[in-house]
């Protein structure tokens, strides 16, 4: 049969020597390589205790955000579901009433909003799609879970802290990645 | 009528058609395609004198007739202007055509509020087709938009009329479909507006059709308001014994659920005529009180364009292959297999949506699933 490829290497099917056959000076090599590793800097680290500095550009956990006042952002209009290649977006919008001007930014929010971590795969999309800057992949991971149902995160999981009422923890959920919102231009 | 109707023989962007005397260059155009179709926002060829005050139409008219072949001066507004014999016609294939285009969406978004992810219409608004295709990326209005404050025409209709862009389409639905009209137009420039008069409720019959004849998202169903996003229902064609209309309509599903009724639309995104050319308005009760699935026979998946949003939802006429886990399985269903449904806080079985007449509120998805919200203080703010 012709070979297939210039690549194909004979094999060598000669006895082996006594010294071969010891197999001592490999088992030696062997155990060169294993104590050179001893002495070279480790590449893992001790994580929980420490941890990796996160990349500009992880995508991590998804935050709802809020605005300035602590108002949510999001107006329940669906393009970040739409967008997410996973379907993994789900939610139900409501008609803000009267007295509730404080909680949400505009006349529409989300009531229900669902993202199913266990479909998520971290793309961003949701992100780009957003046009009220209401959702952040944020610099935190999704924490582990004994059981699926841990894994539907609800509005309570995903919605970033109070910006007055609990400044830091919104400023620790906010990390380094949210960008100033800038809109659409046409929020005049 | 003459026996022999007179063919005049127009191009249009270089395609060239025969069409009878007295057809007006965008149905011309139609009758070639939507490739060369110029938009439109306030001619509805199904009312009668709609057209002439949007200005998307524009078009270039490159040789005014065989017996006079001089251009025209000036760009003309192709729902208004007839064909002649031998014209020729550039639309998309102008530059001045598509320059004025931009300026003139330029000027009907000059007030528009672009609250696109608020509003019920959009994915099938005209505007946003139109402002995605033709528009500048970001306005140069510095002012601050003219704004009103949210109006209810009736139990079923609200008026947005912030988005209006004063097309006239649903003035003329009130004149030429409902026997006695209520609406027109109050005040003049900046200022003018739809309006009922003195908030005269309209009661009439068929008055839901200007819902389906608005371009923008000024008419709104009261029954679908914030209920969902229309690319995620499943558009389904249906019909029924109406005494009073066709009752051919379009249902919009969620599941079982009818959260909307609307008429069936022809590719121009207007109300589907007929076989003998009469359009299919729909009445108010196959509109708003059939929220049935039971009252419908379903015929099937509506047919929606590939190239619009509403195709995202995916709901195509498709034998989904059967699941060998169930046969594998034989009626087990072990731990492993979450069912979403039980931990899911979305689409609840309890709420239904298409139970209860108004917008849904915080309480209707928290242990009060018939609470229904209406508020009309709400505008937008800035």
């Amino acid at each position: 049969m012709e070979a297939l490829t210039n690549r194909v290497k004979p094999v060598a099917r000669k006895k082996m020597t006594l010294l071969e056959r010891m197999y001592l000076p490999e088992v030696l090599r062997g155990m060169a390589i294993t104590f050179r590793h001893i002495f070279k800097k480790k590449v893992t680290i001790n994580y929980p205790e420490k941890t990796r500095p996160f990349s500009p550009v992880f995508r991590g956990l998804q935050i709802l955000n809020r605005d300035e006042e602590g108002r949510e952002r999001c107006t329940a209009c669906g393009l970040c579901a739409v967008a997410c290649p996973a379907e993994a977006i789900t939610m139900e919008a409501a008609e803000r009433q009267p007295g509730e001007e404080h909680l949400y930014r505009e006349e529409k929010y989300a009531a229900k909003y669902e993202i199913n971590m266990l479909r998520c795969i971290f793309c961003g999309l949701c992100e780009e799609a957003c046009p009220k800057d209401a959702i952040y992949l944020s610099e935190t991971f999704a924490p582990a879970n004994y059981q699926r149902k841990g894994f539907i995160y609800g509005k309570k999981d995903l919605l970033i802290p109070h910006p007055k009422e609990n400044p830091e923890a919104y400023a620790k959920a906010k990390g380094n990645r949210i960008a100033q919102p800038q809109g659409h231009g046409n929020e005049k | 009528m003459s026996e022999e109707q007179k063919l005049f023989k127009v191009t249009i962007d270089g395609v060239t058609i025969e069409v009878p005397a007295g057809t007006t260059i965008l149905n011309a155009a139609r009758k070639i395609g939507p490739e060369v179709a110029p938009p439109a926002m306030c001619y509805y060829s199904k009312l009668e004198g709609s057209g002439g005050k949007c200005r998307t139409c524009l078009v270039e008219v490159a040789a005014g007739s065989t017996a006079d072949p001089r251009p025209m001066p000036k760009l003309v507004a192709s729902c208004r202007t007839n064909v002649m014999d031998g014209m020729v016609v550039k639309n998309t294939t102008s530059e001045k055509v598509l320059d004025a285009r931009k300026g003139v969406v330029e000027f009907l978004l000059i007030n528009h509020p672009l609250d696109c992810p608020v509003c019920d219409q959009a994915g099938e608004c005209h505007l946003q087709d139109l402002g995605y295709e033709h528009g500048a990326v970001q306005t140069r209005y510095e002012f601050k938009r003219r704004t009103f404050v949210r109006e209810d025409i009736g139990p079923y209709i609200q008026l947005h009329m912030t988005r209006c862009i004063l097309c006239y389409r649903c003035v003329f639905v009130a004149d030429q479909l409902t026997p006695d009209r209520v609406h027109g137009i109050l005040d003049r420039g900046d200022h003018s507006r739809i309006s009922t008069y003195i908030s005269k409720a309209i009661d009439n019959p068929f008055s839901g059709n200007m819902i389906d004849v608005c371009p923008v998202g000024a008419l709104t169903d009261r029954t679908f308001r914030f209920k969902n996003r229309v690319w995620f229902l499943r558009p389904l064609d249906a019909h029924r014994d109406c005494p009073d209309c066709c009752g051919k309509v379009t249902l919009w599903n969620r599941g079982e659920e009818v959260f909307r009724v609307t008429a069936r639309k022809d590719p121009w995104g207007e109300v589907q005529s007929d076989e003998n050319g009469k359009p299919e308005w729909i009445c108010n009760t196959c509109r708003f009180e059939k929220k049935n699935i039971s009252d419908w026979v379903v015929e099937g998946p509506t047919k929606i364009s590939r190239h619009s949003v509403i195709s995202a939802n995916h709901y195509q006429k498709e034998v989904i292959p059967p699941d060998p886990l169930d046969k594998i399985l034989d009626g087990r269903s072990p731990l492993l297999l979450m069912d979403i449904h039980e931990n899911s806080q979305v689409n609840q079985a309890s709420v239904r949506l298409d139970e209860i007449e108004g917008p849904a509120t915080g309480k209707t998805f928290n242990g009060d699933p018939h609470s229904t919200g209406h508020n009309p203080t709400d505008t937008r703010e800035r």
